[in-house]
C-alpha cells in the first residue's frame, strides 16, 4: 500500500517554501510602502504599544531577574578559582547587554507578541473582519499591520532596557549572597566594562528583532485561510518562524559588529 | 422606484481554478430598488457581491457603479466608492475587540474626522435607534445574539449613509421571527433613505417581503429575472423548487 506522503512529489514542499518566501518579501515591500503613507493610525499604534509593552513586561522582568541570578551563581565559582571575582559585574553586564538580554527578551516576545498578532489577525481574517474593514474603505494593512509592526519595533528595545537593568540588579543580589558590595559600586563596576560599541549594536539588534516579530506575526495572520484550526496553526507558526528569525538576525548582526 | 441606474453589470465572469463560478452575468439595479438574487448554495451569489466591492477581481466583464467602471479606478478611488456602498456580511463581521459603540464609531472616525464627540454620539444613537437597539452601545459583540449582531452590523454599514446596500444572506441562521424583523428593517431602510439594495439570499420569505425584482442565479448564470409573482408562476422546475 502506498502512503499519501509518498504520492506527493518531492518538489512540492520546496515549491511552497519558495512561494511563501516570495509572498513574505512582497508583504514586507507593501509594509515599507504603507509606512510612509498618510494618515498614520496613531491611536491604534499607541494602543498596540501599550498592549505589547504592558502585557509582556512582567514576563520579561521575571525572566531577566532569573537570568541575571543564574548567570552570576554559575559563573562565580569559576571566576573565584582564578581569583577574578572582581570581574564578575563586568562579565555579567557585557553578557547580558550584548547578547543574552536582547535575545531572551526577543524570544519571550516572539511567544507573547508574535503569537497574539498571528492569532488575532488570523481570527479577524476567518471571521471576515478584515474584509469588513476593507469594504468600509479603511485600509486594513495600514490599520492592522503597520501599527503592529511599528509598535513591536518600538516596544522591544524598551523591554530590553528593562530586562538588562533588572538582570544586572539580580546579579548584584546574587553576588551579595557571598560577597559584600553596595548597589552603586556594583553598577559602577558593571558599567565600567561597557562601551557605546557594546550598547548601540545591542539596541539596533532589539529594533530588528521587534520588526521581525511584528512582520512575521502579521504575515502569518493575514495568510490564514479556512477555519479556526488554521488560526492556531498561524499563531504557532508565527512563534516558530519569529524565533528562528531572531537567531538569524543575531548571527548576522554579531558578524557585522565584529567587522566594525 | 426611480429609473436612474445605480449598478450595471455586463458579461461578468469569475473562475476559481477550473471552476466557473460566474458566467456572463448581466444585471442592473436602479435607484431605490431592492433586487434579490436567489440561488442555491455555491451558485456564485456571494462571489457576485464580492466582485462588486472589489474584494474579488472578476476575470472578465464590466461592473459600473454610480456610472463609473470599477476596473478603471485605483485603490484610493475604489475606497471613495466604498464609502457610498454598505456591505452586510453573512457573519456580521463585527470587530470583536471593540464594543458596539466603538464598532459604529470606527468608520466615522476614519471618514468623518470633522465630527466632534457630541455629533458622533448623536449619529451612533440615531443609527442604533433605527435598528431597534438603542441601549446596546456598551455591549461586546460576543454578548449579542445572532439577530442583534446582524442589526448592529447593519447599523455600522448605515452610519456612513450609503446609497447602495449589498446584503450577503441577511437572514441566514436566524429564527423565523428575527428573520422577519431583519427583512422588515431592509424594507424600512429602502423606504426611508431611498437606498438601492442587492440582497443575496435563499430565504424565500425574505425575498417575498423585500424584493422589487428577483434574479434567479443557477450555477453562475442568471436564468430568470422578474417580479416575485412572475417568478412564483414560472414553470421551470428548478425555479419552482424555490417557491414550492
Amino acid at each position: 500500500m502506498t502512503s499519501v506522503e509518498s504520492q506527493i512529489p518531492v518538489w512540492v514542499p520546496f515549491k511552497s517554501t519558495i512561494q511563501g518566501a516570495g509572498d513574505f518579501f512582497l508583504f514586507y515591500v507593501r509594509f515599507v510602502k504603507e509606512v510612509f503613507k498618510h494618515p498614520f493610525e496613531w491611536r491604534e499604534f499607541l494602543v498596540q504599544c501599550y498592549k505589547m509593552g504592558n502585557k509582556s513586561l512582567p514576563l520579561v522582568l521575571i525572566t531577566a531577574f532569573i537570568m541575571g541570578l543564574v548567570l552570576t551563581l554559575q559563573t562565580r565559582p569559576s571566576l573565584a578559582n582564578f581569583g577574578a571575582e572582581a570581574l564578575l559585574p563586568g562579565m555579567v553586564s557585557v553578557s547580558v547587554i550584548k547578547e543574552i538580554g536582547p535575545v531572551i527578551t526577543a524570544i519571550i516576545c516572539a511567544g507573547k507578541i508574535g503569537s497574539r498578532i498571528g492569532a488575532e489577525l488570523g481570527s479577524m481574517k476567518v471571521t471576515e473582519q478584515i474584509d469588513a474593514m476593507e469594504v468600509s474603505a479603511i485600509n486594513p494593512f495600514r490599520y492592522l499591520v503597520v501599527t503592529r509592526v511599528l509598535a513591536a519595533t518600538c516596544v522591544l528595545p524598551v523591554l530590553v532596557i528593562f530586562a538588562d537593568t533588572i538582570s544586572i540588579y539580580s546579579s548584584y543580589l546574587a553576588y551579595n549572597i557571598h560577597g559584600d558590595m553596595s548597589l552603586t559600586s556594583y553598577f559602577n563596576a558593571a558599567l565600567s566594562k561597557l562601551d557605546w560599541i557594546d550598547v548601540v549594536p545591542s539596541l539596533i539588534k532589539s529594533i530588528l528583532f521587534g520588526t521581525a516579530i511584528g512582520i512575521i506575526g502579521c504575515f502569518k495572520g493575514f495568510r490564514v485561510e479556512g477555519g479556526t484550526a488554521s488560526v492556531g496553526i498561524a499563531a504557532n507558526s508565527s512563534v516558530v518562524t519569529a524565533s528562528l528569525a531572531i537567531f538569524f538576525i543575531d548571527m548576522i548582526t554579531v558578524q557585522i559588529t565584529d567587522i566594525l | 422606484m426611480e429609473n436612474e441606474t445605480v449598478v450595471r453589470i455586463k458579461g461578468l465572469s469569475k473562475t476559481f481554478k477550473e471552476l466557473h463560478i460566474l458566467k456572463d452575468v448581466n444585471l442592473e439595479i436602479h435607484k431605490a430598488e431592492n433586487v434579490v438574487v436567489l440561488g442555491k448554495s455555491g451558485s456564485g451569489k456571494s462571489t457576485l457581491i464580492k466582485c462588486m466591492v472589489g474584494l474579488m477581481e472578476p476575470d472578465d466583464g464590466e461592473i459600473c457603479i454610480f456610472g463609473k467602471d470599477m476596473a478603471d479606478i485605483d485603490y484610493d478611488e475604489l475606497n471613495q466608492f466604498r464609502t457610498r456602498i454598505g456591505f452586510l456580511f453573512q457573519s456580521g463581521a463585527l470587530y470583536d475587540s471593540m464594543t458596539v459603540y466603538e464598532n459604529l464609531a470606527f468608520p466615522l472616525r476614519h471618514h468623518k474626522k470633522e465630527l466632534g464627540k457630541e455629533k458622533l454620539d448623536e449619529l451612533i444613537h440615531e443609527v442604533l435607534e433605527n435598528v431597534g437597539l438603542p441601549d446596546s452601545g456598551d455591549m461586546m459583540p460576543a454578548e449579542l445574539s445572532g439577530g442583534m449582531s446582524k442589526r448592529i452590523s447593519l447599523a455600522r454599514t448605515l452610519i456612513l449613509k450609503p446609497e447602495l446596500m449589498l446584503y450577503d444572506e441577511p437572514t441566514t441562521g436566524l429564527d423565523t421571527a428575527t428573520a422577519k424583523e431583519i427583512s422588515q428593517l431592509i424594507l424600512d431602510l429602502q423606504r426611508k433613505y431611498k437606498i438601492s439594495s442587492l440582497i443575496i439570499t435563499h430565504d424565500i420569505s425574505c425575498t417575498k417581503m423585500v424584493a422589487d425584482r428577483v434574479v434567479m442565479l443557477k450555477e453562475g448564470t442568471i436564468v430568470a429575472n422578474g417580479s416575485y409573482d412572475e417568478m412564483e408562476k414560472n414553470n421551470d422546475e428548478w425555479i419552482k423548487s424555490f417557491f414550492s
